[in-house]
């Protein structure tokens, strides 16, 4: 084991060290044991990704090695993508009735509400016949690849919150978010770079919820999500001033360690070789990061087939970045990409001309993904997960008292899709109701999902768990079921 | 290194045994504990299905009556006396897996059971947690044999401890090392050379203490110490949540730093925090001190309920104070009964109760607040005060004007000549889709179709029409009604098209609409209501101000002088500081125990009151109030200790109860019990709670002053130095380190207080309402950490990697970690990179002709002592390697010398001994 890996297995083994004394007997506590010895089994053995090194730390066997979840932030309309609702259309215009909006809250809805028809056409696909709007033409061919969840639900119908609750379990700020439990409970499988990336596009590159979205809540910082910008240094201060070249960047570091060696035998604190190996570390991401982010080295072809164009900090970049990343051997990467919360409150804001457009920029890149992962062989190691916070009302909102083709958020019902690493292939899960409003069976909660994806990368969501404030804390709470009817 | 881990971890198996061999031993020991034998068991595997959240068979452990009570069978399972006819030891033995607890897992071991068995037999004798017995007075000071050589008494605690542990109190550490320890301890900056140079010449045991007492008494003290207080604060200067807004708060960062500075006693500094408005007279400082809890997150994000957040800040308020004051952690309690201590549901909306009376509830604008006036302006204030107080008609005069509340008169003498103008965001109450603008939210917009607005209790007696500034791009019309939004129509009128469009998203002028109304007399609420004229848009109208005209106003009868200096008065910006305020009479809320902590689902009615366990509230003064004063009441259980443990965590890195957020029965043991309630007793009956003399009394300790050197027997013993068996050796917090490094590099300007400020970060930085750094210009952009703006969504990124929090939520503890992030930071950040070439600056202007002696002399700053020749001589060589690399590139001399230079003065701000303070 090299001083890095020693060095970061101890920090983290440091920071585990009650859960350990408490949990020594199994789970996790086991792999906290695990690294106190410096079981050399247990851990990676070279800074190189290695295509077989599962880390032996999982409760059951995986089928993900690693997760690519695509968040639309803002809440992409079920209606108009893959929900057809051919009853929706011949109510367009009619008055909601009552019973459907009695002791319900939307954020922006009031009164009695007209619905809106779907604006999309929609036909079947692949050999598996799912439904797939003209707004995702080359989505469409990928169908029979994925799994979809159609009737989705959530707790909360603002974005913040709800986008907290996809991500950590729990629509309060202070939980860690999914990537932080996976890198948690499995590590990183490249050295060199971070366990769990965070990259973004549209709206100015945040979302409502922040960093939160990525933070480790009460885990150990070293679990948070790194966000990676497409502007300047992907990773914050990666590059050395201007006048200090890599070469005397390596001086530098070496006359550093040289000093900190030097202290290190006269005060013996072995926090010293931890941070020389940091500093060690910092050199090699320098050049790893960059390098990996560095997209202008794809073939023409591939940057034909995402509609890619280096330099742009857009989604088609983020899905090429994602599929590098995995190939890196990154644990958990999550795309936001942040132009789905169609009000309607202006022209081209809605769910027609405007979402349509949206879908532009995502249509290509992600069917390209789907393409390129399964193309390398990584598909069937990779989850890849599709959706937004919430879905959108079958009634249009009526917040400017006329006009224009907008949805409210709506959490009753929504369509998410999973594809690869076990996940059954064209395969549907789940129903709504004539209009889209309600799931009428095959319900699947938020806390289902993420059990599921926790499921496929080894973990019984019940027993991946963090003690904090007295008690074990888990990403489902006290929720959760694996949805196993899409797990082939 | 490989070594040293696997000793690390053999040390702490070997102590896990250790503490099971004693466990072990005292198997047969009698009496048994509830506390020392049984708690353990019960917590580790009966309570999660006999507790508070579960009680299964209608048995629970979690409170005595409770688990002593009939149980569904009808009988007690615990029959004290007689552990044979006891169920709950018949069910740990059962032979029937399907009846033998714990349901479903591995069996107790029998030795378990034999404990439990005894306990019972012997009268089931019920023990309270530890902390929520008062500390006893009389804890006898341990006795030392002559090998120790302790300083004050604090040492007798921990020398036995060491001395138990087989580990011998280290040496002291060297001079220079101990007066940097205090500096950076005490005001979080490090020394200069001259002071290494005065502190080396002098007597150790007298400029010892002198030099604490010097220390203590500098205004940076406040700076340093304020900020672990800021972290369970959650103290920041926007608002959080999605759109995370700016708030104007720092005026309370300043109170935590003013009243660490003049040593303010612990108790007082807690009563005006959570009660300082329900003072007599409360002053303006009390005042402010009650934005403690104005820190909570507030949603501005549209289509959200401000009722739904302002229970979600009170609820937050409870559990932070339980926090911070207790070390109780009542979030739990929220939901259900407490799963491991005992306080019930219930009890936390008796708390929350306390809590549910202030007059804040989410709004935009942060109401109530207090409206004060910075150096500059309140002379300006009172002199203009004073001026149009003398020209006006002695009925509208003032009597006298005062040096405090300026605002308040300044808002009594325009109403009293009839100037009543109000700032349009002010309002009491607002529909959705109503948004003020930007960061500032000086002004009011995406008003849309049939939103509103209202402005509470006007005094309309004698008002014949109202104004309002306003901007708008499509037309609009708004309706003046009564008392409700769709109440008496007083008045109404039609805004027109100002501008074509808004530059930045800011109408660049403002006119003027004056709206006739019909006469009514009395004070009402206000509604603006406002409609579409011809366009419907997301966005028909700003509003800026608004202006009652009163008949015969009297300050239009002055002359023109005196109304411009009134216009001119009113135009000088106060800054606002939210705070509490008390709901009184028919205003005040009802409180309600809510099912499963939802709001949406209020139960049965509360009275404010305390968990049953800690006391009963006094009933002659405000709950709030009383509940403040039983806080710091020296019979109170926690709250001393809770203090001492954090000012302990702040010195040693470490609290003698390492979960400083929780000392429930399932946070961590003390290291020093004994300790812990010695200091306690004497922070409130020997130093009157006085932080300051606490925080002497643990410098002065020989613990303190001990070398951080480590043996590799104390690395075994002691791996993590919780028993102290050296000086702490801790990474420094993201706030010294910076600070450290400016005042090193000669850069760090020490003014004090005022709105925080931007200092360099990365460009690109945006948040969900656009572009929100506008970075400082000139000094403002070498000022100390603690005044660096802190935006809860996007905190200061350099600090954010030192693990700072976001202060979302109350913070007991920042866990240090070391990254390569970390490492980035101070190789690579400008604002580093800055402060290096200062450095490389003033080390070139003292030694001109000398550079590598100016690099030995100048490395003290970051070694402590006299720098050792071999790190020196790396430097020295970096220099050189550095030098003759841009010699080669086409660069003056000069240029390449202080290249050179930089990156060694850069280096030196990497090295563990910058990062670390030992």
């Amino acid at each position: 084991m090299d001083l890095l890996q020693e060095a970061l297995y101890r920090k983290a083994a440091y920071n585990s060290r009650r859960h350990f004394l408490k949990q020594c007997s199994s789970g996790m506590g086991a792999m906290a044991l695990g690294m106190l010895m410096g079981c050399d089994k247990l851990l990676p053995q070279t800074s190189r990704p290695s295509k077989n090194a599962f880390n032996g730390l999982s409760h059951f066997a995986p089928k993900a090695k690693q997760v690519i979840f695509l968040h639309m932030a803002g809440g992409p309309s079920h209606l108009e993508l893959f929900d057809f609702k051919p009853e929706l259309k011949k109510l367009d215009g009619q008055h909601t009735p009552k019973s459907l909006m009695e002791g319900k809250e939307f954020a922006f809805l009031k009164g009695t509400p007209k619905l809106l028809g779907p604006q999309a056409s929609f036909a079947q696909h692949g050999g598996s016949g799912a439904f797939v709007s003209d707004y995702m033409p080359e989505f469409a061919k990928m169908v029979d690849e994925v799994s979809f969840l159609k009737a989705m639900h959530t707790d909360e119908f603002n974005h913040a919150p709800a986008q907290l609750l996809m991500h950590t379990g729990s629509a309060r700020l202070g939980k860690p978010s999914m990537g932080s439990w996976t890198v948690y409970g499995l590590g990183s499988e490249n050295q060199n770079l971070p366990g769990f990336v965070v990259l973004t596009s549209g709206g100015g590159g945040s979302i409502s919820a922040g960093k939160s979205a990525w933070g480790s809540g009460f885990l150990p910082t070293i679990h948070q999500g790194v966000h990676c910008r497409s502007k300047g240094d992907p990773v914050l201060f990666l590059s050395n001033p201007g006048y200090m070249d890599s070469r005397l960047r390596k001086k530098s570091i070496d006359a550093i360690n040289e000093i900190n060696r030097l202290e290190h035998e006269q005060v013996g604190d072995p926090e010293i070789l931890s941070r020389i190996s940091q500093y060690e570390l910092a050199f090699r991401m320098q050049s790893a990061v960059p390098e990996v982010m560095d997209i202008s080295n794809e073939p023409a072809y591939i940057h034909d087939m995402y509609g890619t164009e280096p330099g742009e900090g857009s989604f088609a970049n983020n899905c090429l970045l994602a599929r590098r990343l995995v190939e890196q051997g990154v644990r958990f990467i999550q795309l936001f990409d942040n132009r789905w919360d169609t009000h309607g409150v202006g022209a081209g804001n809605g769910v027609g001309e405007g979402m349509r457009r949206s879908c532009k920029a995502i249509d290509q890149p992600i069917a390209a993904l789907l393409q390129d992962l399964k193309q390398r062989g990584l598909l069937e190691e990779t989850l890849v997960v599709w959706g937004g916070e919430f879905g959108r009302t079958p009634m249009m909102e009526a917040r400017t008292g006329e006009g224009f083709d907008g949805r409210d958020h709506h959490l009753e019902a929504f369509t998410m899709w999973m594809a690869g690493a076990g996940v059954k292939k064209g395969y549907v899960y789940g129903e709504t109701d004539e209009i889209g409003y309600y799931g009428t069976s095959g319900r699947t909660h938020v806390h289902d999902l993420q059990a599921t994806i926790l499921h496929q990368l080894g973990f019984d969501h019940e027993r991946l768990t963090y003690e904090f404030q007295g008690r074990n804390f888990r990403l489902t709470d006290v929720h959760g079921r694996v949805i196993h009817e899409v797990l082939g | 290194m490989k070594k040293g881990i696997f000793i690390g971890g053999a040390a702490l198996i070997g102590l896990f045994f250790l503490f099971w061999g004693m466990w072990g031993a005292q198997l047969f020991q009698d009496p048994i504990s509830y506390n020392q034998h049984i708690r353990p068991i019960v917590n580790n595997k009966c309570i999660a299905c006999h507790g508070g959240v579960k009680q299964s068979g209608g048995f629970s452990l979690l409170f005595e009556e409770e688990a002593k009570a009939p149980t569904e069978s009808g009988k007690p399972a615990i029959i004290p006396g007689k552990a044979k006819d006891s169920e709950m030891v018949s069910r740990l033995t059962h032979h029937d897996a399907e009846l033998r607890m714990p349901y479903g897992r591995e069996p107790l071991s029998e030795d378990e059971i034999e404990l439990i068995t005894k306990w019972i037999d012997q009268g089931a004798k019920w023990e309270e947690h530890w902390a929520y017995s008062p500390p006893k007075k009389d804890i006898p000071v341990p006795k030392l044999s002559a090998d120790w050589e302790p300083k004050n008494q604090l040492d007798h605690f921990i020398f036995t401890q060491l001395e138990a542990m087989g580990l011998p109190q280290s040496p002291e550490a060297e001079k220079e090392v101990l007066l940097r320890r205090l500096y950076l301890d005490l005001v979080g900056l490090p020394p200069t050379l001259e002071d290494y140079e005065r502190f080396s010449k002098s007597a150790m045991e007298t400029a010892y203490e002198e030099e604490v007492d010097r220390l203590l008494d500098l205004p940076q003290f406040g700076e340093k110490w304020a900020s672990f207080w800021l972290d369970l604060a959650r103290y920041a200067d926007s608002k959080g949540y999605e759109k995370d807004l700016h708030r104007s708060i720092w005026k309370y960062r300043d109170w935590v730093i003013d009243a660490f500075n003049a040593d303010m006693g612990f108790d007082a500094f807690t009563i005006a925090q959570l009660a300082g408005d329900l003072l007599p007279n409360p002053s303006e400082a009390d005042l402010i001190a009650t934005a403690f809890h104005r820190n909570t997150m507030a949603n501005d994000e549209g289509g959200t309920n401000d009722e739904e957040f302002r229970v979600a800040a009170v609820m937050e308020r409870v559990g932070t104070t339980y926090e911070v004051w207790q070390s109780t952690t009542m979030a739990c309690v929220q939901c259900h009964s407490h799963p491991y201590d005992p306080i019930r549901h219930e009890d936390f909306f008796r708390s929350m109760a306390i809590f549910n009376n202030t007059a804040d509830k989410d709004l935009y604008n942060e109401q109530p607040k207090l409206l004060t006036y910075e150096d500059e302006d309140k002379e300006k204030v009172r002199n203009a005060l004073t001026w149009i107080n003398r020209q006006v008609n002695s009925d509208h005069q003032l009597e006298n004007i005062e040096n405090s509340f300026l605002h308040q008169q300044k808002e009594k003498l325009l109403y009293q000549v009839g100037y009543r103008k109000v700032e349009a965001e002010e309002f009491q109450d607002k529909s959705r889709f109503i948004e003020l603008v930007g960061h500032d939210q000086k002004s009011i917009w995406q008003v849309q179709d049939s939103s509103w607005v209202m402005y509470e209790n006007v005094e309309l007696t004698d008002i014949s029409s109202i104004s309002l500034g306003y901007a708008s791009l499509t037309g609009a019309k708004v309706e003046i009604r009564l008392d409700e939004p769709l109440g008496e129509k007083i008045g109404e009128g039609t805004f027109g098209i100002t501008a074509k469009n808004f530059p930045a998203n800011r109408p660049q002028n403002w006119e003027g609409l004056t709206i006739p109304v019909k006469k009514v007399t009395g004070h009402r609420d206000v509604y603006l209501y406002f409609q579409k004229d011809k366009t419907f848009a997301q966005d028909l109208v700003r509003v800026d101000w608004l202006f009652f005209h009163l008949d015969d106003a009297p300050y239009k009868k002055l002359s023109s002088d005196i109304q411009d200096a009134i216009e001119d008065l009113y135009e000088i910006e106060a800054v606002h500081t939210p705070i509490f305020q008390e709901l009184e009479g028919e205003k005040q809320r009802q409180s309600f125990v809510f099912a499963r902590g939802d709001w949406r689902s209020p139960d049965e009615e509360v009275e404010p009151g305390l968990p049953a366990i800690l006391g009963d509230l006094a009933d002659s003064v405000p709950p709030r109030l009383a509940f403040a004063h039983w806080l710091v009441h020296p019979n109170n259980p926690l709250t001393a200790r809770v203090m001492v443990n954090r000012i302990w965590e702040q010195i040693f890195g470490f609290g003698l109860i390492e979960t400083m957020e929780d000392f429930g029965s399932q946070g961590f043991e003390p290291t020093h019990p004994e300790l812990l309630d010695w200091l306690a007793i004497r922070f409130i009956h020997t130093h009157n709670w006085s932080m300051k003399s606490l925080i002497k009394e643990i410098l002065m300790s020989a613990t303190y002053r001990q070398s951080s050197h480590v043996t590799d027997e104390a690395l075994e013993k002691d791996p993590y130095n919780k028993y102290l068996s050296r000086g702490s050796r801790t990474r420094l917090p993201s706030e010294t380190l910076r600070d450290k490094a400016l005042a090193i590099s000669g850069l760090l300007v020490p003014e004090r207080g005022g709105p925080s400020v931007m200092p360099y970060q990365p460009e690109g930085l945006r948040d969900f309402s656009g572009v929100f750094w506008h970075q400082s210009e000139g000094k403002d952009k070498y000022r100390r950490a603690i005044y660096t703006y802190w935006k809860r969504t996007n905190p200061y990124p350099s600090m954010a990697t030192f693990d700072n929090p976001s202060r979302e939520v109350c913070t007991s503890r920042r866990i240090r970690t070391n990254t390569p992030l970390q490492s980035l930071v101070l190789l690579n950040d400008p604002a580093y990179i800055e402060m290096a070439e200062a450095f490389a600056s003033k080390i070139h202007r003292e030694h001109p002709e000398d550079i590598e002696k100016g690099i030995a002399t100048h490395l003290q700053l970051i070694t402590a002592v006299p720098p050792a020749k071999e790190k020196v001589k790396v430097l020295t060589s970096l220099y050189q390697e550095a030098l003759d690399d841009y010699q080669t590139q086409e660069l003056a001399e000069e240029e390449a010398r202080h290249l050179a230079l930089t990156l060694v003065c850069n280096a030196m701000f990497n090295l563990d001994e910058f990062i670390n303070r030992r």
